[in-house]
């Protein structure tokens, strides 16, 4: 009677096996007071999960009766979101034992997260969707209050968990008209439900509410307040984990949405123009804010935002842009995992970097070199400076805006990107043009290694970068042949 | 070819990442002066070498070099390839060859600089970049190099980063460089635009597809029109033009080699390479084309009256630099691109050497500071005139010695005979004497602009004479500064005991030759009535070349073609002879500028104000962006908003302001934009 | 007697809205929390209307789903309010403001 479990349960191997070890390390960690193996074990699994990933990029395929969708398309996002958490691990080893937090259960946290990101990328069903969504939204909030004793801390994980939770309300509303709306809650029985009923109240406003849910995941204006206050407060490695592998989910999750159930032009809803106008929005707020910061992590965060806006612009041009998109999410991935990892090294005031200001910063380039070079990698990729692989990034998306008859969003995101160069640039100007002794911080304080875990993700995410800039082919080609192939159109009707 | 090829590009890079990977990680490299150095020089000598042999063995067909393919997305496909043609051999030959010598020069200039290794990286880095540029075979690899150039500079303007100044001038080149590099952006979106999909096969920006006459004919005259303007735009933030040329006399901060090399012979000509690639495109756009002569021949009359005015003689050559960069495209803007690029390495060669010989004088002059803060005529460093009054020197202007300020200089002759000679040759073929290099180009390029005019275009006329007035004030300009520095007696404090030395010979053997080639270069682009032009013949290559021209109808008559000639001639004379004998800056020295204040009245204040463009953008544009973002934590500033602060400002201001205003850290307003944006959302979904 | 869709889904919009205004209007952290859980169980009580007109399993299973999910956030939203009020001593949205800008 079980006979497709089976082979179920090979086609999502990834996601039970990252979830299994998640609840494998909490209980290890409830009985064992060494906790050194738990890290090994966590990294351990991750790779495991990605090796199987890659191998199956190739296939298309779908598991539980369709809610859950398998390779192709899907094991590339979980190859990024896997990418994602990995670095995070590796950089909250050290991170966490300096600051005194390396519980075992950050760890499982961080895993059972991951799990739920790829539920949620992978999801073939409005059900999976929403267990995806939670599963992953949880844990965050969970990792975001991990220094307890600590108010900041504290008032990030509230901000973050009220208005989770209050999005996912709307989130949910959303789900429960787009069934009404349908009769059907699986994603590829959409478009032939609606062809019989047409375009209804029900419709529009199930999918408002669903893209609502989708823009605070991914922290489009005006939807984005949660942020930089969760960001600032937030142990910094996992504040690169959240800004990374949890906007690749949800924008994995409403690429197949956007694809799966809205280029229907016979229900004649179109959802480019609001994702245009809240794209062009997120980009200008975006930057014109980080500007104003002088607090790293908070620009980190604004910055953050303003990249949502380019890969929402990305969104907009349709399936165009889909495959730029994806290829965006992978460098800002690694861009953002290196530029929190930067930061994470950089933290000796015990403060988890909330005060941590550009002045404090004053002349660590020529002190650490790595961390100056790799910091100046990771910014001018952030800023989309060529050939680094942030530039491709934006290149594909606004190149996919004007093809699609989208020119004055694409203007918009060139100008808001010009304004980007400025705060990026200034975080290099305090790293290597100003003297140490202009930094708030004595010099005995600051001495301080970096620890070399960290060191092998920041030169593997420099290495990555250029890599990714100078052969983006490999990528593009992969991403574009989801959106193409005939067999994309079976996973994208 | 191939390896050729890949070793042309390949050696410049390698060699700076292993000289700024030695430097940052082994401390006892940065030492090694000569071997830093002379590998740095090598990188470039060497691909100068295969260039020429590249160059000696073109047959006059194109040929594109494969490397891989960069990326492929649906339609686009796009290769790492380069192309050897004409036109970009030209300028693969200046910029290795230039460069090489101010490699060379740069031993002996930076010699004891703390930053040596990273200094030779970032030139060599800046090489690759450049040839990047000037050898790519589509537009996506043209921008990887201008980009990269662009880093380069921001990373030598800021060299020297200590002074707050030089890092200032390095974001100031850096920020204003970006606005032309996303005109760029835009302009190469909306070509993909137009073009994917209606080709044989993948496009994939590539030239060979993009400038072929069937595909230029996809294009309607309004978007061409947009796609060249776009392009002009970036061209400006590069080379320096009305509006964005602000940048560039502020990134004289940088090391003189680098002022030489990046900021006057290479880099800021890369906006001309880019409108000479693309002219059989531009060509099609009349309206483009009117625009880009009119600013450039604007461009180049405000500088020239600038750089009279000046007294710092590197800001006298980067004004001079802006104002012959606005002399190419007036010739671009005529139609006349491969005059632009003939200009363009002329031009190399004389302000190279100008730049470089105002470095040996500035060396000079360093020398002469240290003697004199030595002997205690000057504060050193701790200890202010103020504290000393009796040790205080008399100096020709308000504040501390300057280096390179002209008026504490003259005589200089003297002392520094190789850098005097180099210098006044490269002077007058600036200015334009025959048989001189700058004579024929901007003859050339007057003569274009006068045949635009004559074949009907009455604006042109406007251009030619705009570009007549200001080869007048060139001329005065530079001999003026060539009499100040190196003509009458010294006017440094203790002129008679304190004397600099001439420069090691690596710096001046780049000089020599430079002067040299000052000299002939002129030779490749004869006028019609004297045997014609070889570089017309070989970048036009009657019409089969990368460069295209207009057909003219009417051709000017010899006659008016020898009275031209002699025209120019007599301009160029008239203003080195009246410079030299009428205000006489030689024996009479800075206090000479009065006669050239009385001439011009009220409008030399305006002139040495430098059009107050850099105040008026601080105060309309860097003002309100830069300030609003910066108060944003301090309580609301009234001073920042008053009276000075226009409308725009305040409304950019109270934008940001608002914006961060919403940020009030309470959740609840947090959760009330949510609700807005949901309401928003949902109106638009339910009602669109 | 079967009341029709429409009354289930208007009382379902009228508690969504209700949870909607407890969140903007309330000071109390717990209370906000309720009224979420508020919003949350609207949607319930719509998926139900619909699965039972449907006579569709599939948004009923939605259904429980949603109810653990509320069961697990419920467990880390106390933790991290009581967290709070260790360190803070309050538990009004209003004075835990460190973070803006």
């Amino acid at each position: 009677m079980y006979d497709f479990l089976l082979p179920d349960m090979g086609a999502t191997a990834p996601i039970l096996l990252v979830a299994l070890i998640g609840v494998v390390l909490v209980v290890v960690d409830s009985f064992s007071n060494d906790s050194a193996s738990i890290p090994w074990l966590s990294g351990a699994v991750l790779v495991a999960a990605i090796t199987i990933e890659l191998a199956r990029v190739g296939v298309t395929d779908s598991a539980f009766m369709g809610h859950v969708m398998s390779g192709g398309f899907a094991s590339f996002v979980n190859v990024v979101i896997l990418l994602g958490a990995l670095g995070s691990v590796i950089l909250s080893v050290p991170y966490l034992s300096r600051t005194g937090h390396n519980f075992g259960e950050v760890h499982a946290l961080i895993l059972i997260a991951t799990a739920g990101m790829m539920v949620l990328a992978n999801a073939g069903s409005l059900i999976t969707l929403f267990v995806g969504l939670e599963t992953m939204s949880i844990c965050l909030y969970v990792l975001t209050g991990l220094v307890r004793d600590n108010e900041r801390a504290n008032e990030s994980a509230l901000k973050y968990f009220l208005l989770g939770a209050f999005s996912t309300g709307f989130f949910l509303y959303g789900i429960a008209l787009l069934y009404g709306a349908t009769g059907t809650m699986m994603l590829s029985d959409m478009p032939a439900a609606l062809v019989e009923t047409g375009r209804t109240g029900f419709f529009a406003g199930g999918v408002a509410l669903l893209l609502i849910g989708f823009f605070f995941k991914v922290s489009a204006v005006p939807f984005h307040m949660w942020t930089p206050d969760v960001y600032q407060g937030a142990p910094t490695t996992l504040a690169g984990f959240m800004s990374t592998a949890s906007k690749t989910a949800a924008f994995a999750a409403l690429i197949l949405v956007l694809g799966r159930i809205l280029p229907l032009d016979d229900v004649g809803l179109d959802t480019r123009h609001v994702l245009a106008i809240v794209a062009a929005i997120t980009m200008v707020v975006g930057n014109v804010l980080a500007l104003a910061q002088r607090n790293i992590k908070r620009m980190l965060a604004y910055s953050s935002i303003a990249h949502a806006g380019y890969i929402l612009t990305g969104l907009a041009a349709g399936a165009l842009g889909y495959a730029g998109a994806l290829y965006y999410l992978l460098a800002y991935t690694v861009m953002n995992i290196g530029a929190f990892g930067v930061m994470s090294v950089l933290e000796w005031d015990g403060k988890q970097g909330a005060e941590q200001t550009i002045d404090s910063l004053a002349g660590i380039g020529s002190r650490k070199p790595l961390l100056g070079v790799a910091m100046g990698v990771f910014m001018f990729a952030l800023s989309g400076f060529p050939p680094l692989a942030g530039f491709f990034g934006k290149y594909f998306v606004f190149a996919a805006a004007v093809d699609a008859g989208l020119t004055w969003l694409a203007l918009i995101g060139v100008l808001a990107s010009v304004v980007s160069a400025y705060y990026y640039l200034r975080v290099l100007v305090a790293f290597w043009m100003k003297k140490p002794e202009d930094a708030h911080v004595s010099v005995q304080s600051a001495a301080f290694d970096v620890p070399l875990f960290s060191k092998v993700v920041l030169v593997a995410c420099v290495a990555a970068l250029i890599a990714l800039g100078i052969v983006p082919g490999f990528i593009t080609e992969a991403a574009g042949a989801f959106f193409v192939t005939p067999e994309a159109t079976a996973l994208l009707p | 070819m191939h390896t050729t090829v890949l070793l042309i590009l390949i050696l410049p890079l390698a060699l700076a990442a292993f000289n700024g990977l030695m430097g940052l990680f082994v401390p006892a490299y940065r030492k090694n002066e000569w071997l830093i150095g002379g590998l740095g020089t090598l990188a470039v000598a060497i691909p100068f070498v295969l260039t020429v042999k590249l160059f000696l063995g073109f047959h006059g067909e194109a040929e594109v070099v494969h490397f891989f393919t960069w990326m492929a997305a649906g339609d686009l496909q796009i290769e790492f390839a380069y192309r050897i043609d004409q036109l970009s051999l030209v300028m693969t030959l200046v910029v290795t060859g230039v460069g090489a010598l101010i490699h060379l020069y740069s031993i002996g200039y930076m010699h004891g600089d703390s930053g040596y290794w990273r200094f030779f990286a970032y030139l060599n880095l800046f090489i690759f970049a450049m040839l990047n540029l000037v050898l790519a075979e589509n537009l996506l690899v043209l921008f990887l190099g201008w980009e990269g150039v662009g880093l380069c500079s921001y990373l030598l303007i800021g060299f020297w980063y200590t002074d707050l100044k030089n890092s200032a001038a390095a974001n100031k080149a850096f920020i204003v460089n970006r606005i032309g590099d996303f005109a760029f952006l835009l302009a190469m979106f909306v070509i993909f635009a137009v073009v994917t999909g209606k080709t044989d096969g993948a496009f994939g920006l590539d030239f060979t597809t993009l400038l072929a006459p069937e595909t230029l004919g996809l294009f309607g005259a309004g978007t061409l029109l947009a796609v060249a303007l776009l392009f002009f735009v970036g061209a400006t933030g590069k080379s320096a033009q009305i509006p964005l040329f602000v940048w560039l006399p502020d990134a004289m901060a940088g090391p003189t080699p680098v002022s030489a090399l990046i900021h006057a012979a290479t880099m800021v000509t890369s906006g001309l390479y880019l409108l000479a690639r693309l002219s059989p495109m531009v060509l099609m756009a009349p309206t483009a084309m009117t625009i880009i002569a009119i600013v450039g021949a604007l461009t180049a009359i405000m500088a020239a009256t600038i750089a009279i005015t000046q007294n710092d003689i590197k800001r006298v050559l980067a004004y001079s630099t802006v104002s012959q960069l606005g002399y190419m495209f007036l010739a671009a803007g005529v139609g006349a691109y491969f005059v632009a690029i003939f200009h363009v390495m002329t031009h190399a060669f004389f302000k190279a050497c100008l730049f470089l010989g105002s470095g040996s004088v500035i060396h000079g002059m360093h020398e002469v500071e240290h003697e004199l803060e030595h002997k205690g005529f000057l504060g050193s460093h701790g200890k202010s005139e103020e504290e000393d009054p009796l040790m205080a020197v008399e100096l020709p202007y308000e504040g501390k010695f300057d280096a390179q300020d002209m008026r504490t200089m003259g005589g200089l002759k003297r002392f520094m005979p190789l850098t005097r000679w180099t210098f006044l040759i490269a002077t007058l073929a600036i200015a334009g004497i025959p048989p001189l290099a700058g004579f024929f180009s901007k003859d050339e390029i007057l003569f274009k602009a006068f045949e635009l005019g004559y074949n009907g275009h009455v604006w042109s006329y406007f251009v030619w004479i705009i570009g007549l007035v200001t080869a007048v004030l060139t001329a005065i300009y530079m001999t003026r500064a060539y009499l100040l520095t190196f003509e009458g007696t010294p006017r440094w404090p203790d002129a008679m005991d304190t004397k600099p030395h001439e420069s090691p010979w690596t710096m001046t053997v780049p000089l020599v030759v430079l002067a040299a080639l000052s000299v002939v270069g002129g030779f490749v682009g004869l006028p019609a009535v004297l045997g014609g032009s070889e570089i017309h013949h070989f970048l036009v290559h009657d019409g089969h070349g990368p460069v295209a021209e207009p057909h003219h109808e009417f051709h000017v008559p010899v006659a008016i073609e020898w009275g031209l000639l002699f025209l120019g001639l007599a301009i160029a004379a008239g203003g080195v002879l009246f410079a030299w004998f009428v205000i006489r800056w030689g024996s009479r020295g800075p206090e000479a500028d009065t006669s050239v204040k009385r001439f011009f009245g009220p409008l030399y204040g305006t002139f040495s104000r430098k059009y107050s463009v850099d105040e008026i953008y601080q105060k309309w544009v860097v003002n309100p962006v830069v300030n609003s973002a910066r108060k944003i934590f301090a309580p609301f500033d009234e001073s920042a908003v008053d009276g000075a602060v226009n409308g725009v400002a305040k409304l950019v201001q109270g934008i940001a302001l608002r914006l961060r205003g919403i940020q009030t850290g309470v959740v609840q307003h947090y959760a009330l934009a949510l609700v807005l944006g949901v309401v928003v959302v949902l109106a638009l979904m339910l009602l669109g | 007697m079967e009341l029709a869709l429409n009354w289930y889904l208007s009382l379902s919009a009228v508690l969504f809205v209700i949870g909607v205004l407890g969140v903007l209007l309330r000071r109390n952290a717990i209370v906000i929390f309720l009224s979420i859980e508020l919003m949350l169980n609207a949607a319930n009580l719509a998926l139900v209307a619909f699965s039972q007109t449907f006579g569709d399993v599939n948004g009923q299973v939605l259904v429980f789903f949603v109810m653990s999910v509320a069961a697990a956030e419920v467990a880390v939203g106390l933790a991290i309010i009581i967290a709070l009020f260790r360190n803070k001593e309050t538990v009004n949205v209003n004075e835990i403001n460190l973070f803006r800008g």
